[in-house]
């Protein structure tokens, strides 16, 4: 059964390399705003259906289908406590920083144009007065990339007052982070934008009720607002033509670690893992037979062993099937080579780093698992400490405001449930009992 | 978070940075960044004044700049907010420097995706230089940062100096980057095995007709 692999002609981001400009005239001469007040005449809610229609789910992680949060927008403007109508905001999050994701950054910095167009169409679906871009702060060459491409689009009058000839008043803001992970958190990324420490907000209310300022907010990632232009002009159907159902449309891929040529590439969602490491990654390193476990959608979601993800589906689904996600399609794959339990310690050193400190599980959870996780690799520990440390990631898991406490107990779960074997033998061969040595294998 | 930095002492910061203020084309470049929120939120523009603040630290300092308590205080008040919640944002994020830094700030990523393509090695390249994690180098070029997921992980491992990525490096390269820059050469910026950006090695598996020229697909829709 041969996966249809996707067509250049069907591909969203064609400079996705950054091989030809990213400047205005060569992205119009690649299709970007062409026509767009044709579009926005259709209407608020032609859009949104159209959007629904697509099957487009949120690009950002989570998942949650685009059309469907952009309709939790109020038709009708709230009123301040003055009687005055409240602005509505559109936040696009470029804070990409989920270990293993690099697929905005080549949207920022080769493909900038469907990104504004993308805010352009989507704030007028949702009835936003303006977009802030919310960019990592680490990206600065891709800041400036975008800076200089929202000022081309003033310039052309494609946004601003009556932007793009469409009647509609739309302005577009770019916002450089300071490096903080959890500012890529929705509510964490409004108080940022407010000037405060990019700490989440407790949820209801929730942004689309009293976002930033107070007012009514959206915040979507890059790739789901830069894919938007094209769902308009090829159509929900051709959209939805992609994937399985439920999981649908086309999808930056973004695969690092042990493979031969790691890469970031768009791909028709539900490609096969095979097919995807085969065709566009050049195999893994030293063959099918050396792959270890992969984790497939960034740093949060927990590992799949080799034998599991092989001839797995590469979409939302199938990955939820095998106890892990899709996430941001951040794929990074580790062969018979890797210290499977460093490579996950150093994922809670890193959850450690980021956590902001505000609930108490995960500010004293993520420096206790990164602690005992660095005992484990060296098997300095008794058996039974395996058992306490999956039980303190059950503590911390569902216990804090935002996700970033699960985001820290995923990855130890998936080494815990998969890979027990190996972190019993490194605690044994420590304590000096004679093992047979063997290969390492996953549980399964 | 990082070890704490060692903080300078105060008489002597506030001596040298008690009368900050912006240069005038840095006060242009605040006004500017102020207009982006609406009237009266000018408290949002405080993390690009923070960072354009430090810019011009290192200009005077020519390094890569730092926050001295007086030049957070100016700040604070020059967006009409107290001096704490200035101070909250500086030590909340990781790229405004409490301490001074040297000329180029060697940022390492050090996260698994790059873990796994030999960080390791990048990172000896720099101790073998003389350099130490969270330190200057007694010359005052370099300051090694080990730092989390930077988003090149396609292309690891890689290092931040400065405003440039350096990617697809090891040891031999990463030791010729810092030579090179110690000599003060140009550097090209990005991967240094001959990558245009995330493709594969080699050449792109897809949008070869974007590689000569800028190709329109509409007409095979």
């Amino acid at each position: 059964m041969a996966f249809d692999f996707l067509q250049d002609k069907d591909r969203i981001f064609t400079n996705v390399y950054g091989f030809q400009s990213w400047d205005l005239k060569a992205s119009q001469q690649r299709g970007d705003w062409d026509n767009t007040a044709d579009i926005i005449k259709r209407g608020n809610d032609k859009i949104i259906e159209e959007m629904k229609a697509s099957g487009l789910r949120g690009r950002g992680g989570a998942g949650f289908p685009t059309g469907l949060k952009w309709s939790f927008m109020p038709k009708e403007a709230p009123k301040d406590s003055q009687g005055n109508p409240r602005p509505s905001f559109l936040v696009i999050n470029a804070d990409e920083s989920e270990p293993g994701s690099c697929k905005d950054r080549e949207i920022l910095r080769n493909d900038p144009h469907k990104l504004i167009e993308g805010a352009l169409i989507a704030g007028f679906a949702m009835r936003a007065r303006a977009a802030y871009i919310y960019i990592r702060g680490e990206y600065i060459m891709e800041a400036k990339v975008m800076e200089a491409a929202v000022q081309e689009a003033y310039d052309a009058g494609l946004i601003g007052k009556n932007a793009a000839k469409s009647g509609y008043d739309f302005d577009v803001f770019v916002h450089r982070g300071a490096g903080a992970y959890i500012c890529g958190e929705e509510t964490a990324m409004i108080e940022s934008l407010e000037g405060k420490k990019g700490q989440p907000r407790l949820k209801p209310p929730f942004p689309a009720g009293a976002g930033l300022y107070g007012c009514p907010t959206t915040v979507n990632n890059v790739e789901s607002i830069a894919v938007v232009p094209t769902i308009m002009r090829r159509g929900a159907a051709w959209f939805a033509s992609f994937g399985r159902e439920n999981n649908h449309g086309t999808k930056l891929f973004q695969v690092s670690g042990h493979v031969e040529k790691p890469a970031v590439f768009e791909e028709a969602m539900s490609i096969p893992f095979r097919d995807m490491i085969e065709k566009h990654c050049g195999g893994i390193t030293g063959g099918w037979d050396n792959l270890l476990a992969v984790i497939p959608g960034g740093s949060s979601v927990p590992l799949v062993p080799a034998a599991q993800i092989m001839d797995a589906p590469m979409d939302f689904d199938g990955l939820k099937d095998l106890g892990s996600g899709l996430g941001t399609a951040a794929v990074i794959v580790m062969d018979k080579s890797t210290d499977i339990v460093r490579a996950i310690s150093r994922l809670a050193y890193f959850y450690k780093h980021e956590s902001c400190g505000q609930c108490t599980p995960c500010r004293e959870g993520t420096g206790w698992m990164w602690r005992v996780m660095e005992k484990m690799r060296d098997g300095d520990a008794e058996i039974g400490d395996i058992d306490t440390l999956y039980e303190v990631t059950k503590q911390v898991e569902g216990h804090t405001i935002c996700a970033l406490g699960d985001a820290a107990a995923w990855p130890i779960q998936g080494l815990i449930r998969h890979f027990r074997p190996e972190m019993e033998r490194r605690i044994r061969e420590h304590k000096g009992e004679n093992m047979v040595p063997e290969v390492m294998e996953a549980a399964e | 978070m990082a070890e704490a930095p060692n903080i300078p002492d105060e008489i002597e910061t506030r001596a040298k940075w008690g009368d900050f203020a912006f240069t005038p084309d840095n006060e242009k470049l605040a006004k500017w960044q102020i207009a982006k929120y609406p009237a009266g939120r000018q408290k949002s523009a405080v993390m690009a004044l923070l960072d354009l603040a430090q810019r011009q630290v290192g200009a005077d300092t020519k390094t890569q700049g730092w926050l001295p308590v007086p030049v957070i205080e100016y700040v604070a008040a020059y967006l009409d907010m107290s001096y704490m919640r200035a101070y909250e944002v500086a030590t909340f994020y990781t790229m405004y420097n409490l301490a001074p830094v040297g000329r180029y700030h060697v940022q390492v990523c050090g996260t698994t995706p790059c873990m796994l393509r030999g960080s390791d090695d990048v990172m000896a390249a720099c101790k073998n230089k003389g350099m130490a994690k969270g330190k200057s180098t007694p010359d005052g070029l370099f300051t090694l940062t080990e730092v989390e997921c930077m988003g090149n992980c396609s292309n690891a491992p890689m290092v931040q100096i400065n405003d440039d990525n350096y990617e697809d490096l090891d040891y031999d390269i990463m030791t010729r980057i810092l030579e090179d820059l110690a000599a003060g050469k140009e550097i090209p910026v990005g991967s240094q095995i001959g990558r245009k950006t995330s493709e594969a090695e080699g050449g792109p598996t897809n949008l070869h007709a974007m590689v000569e020229e800028n190709h329109d697909y509409r007409g095979e829709w």
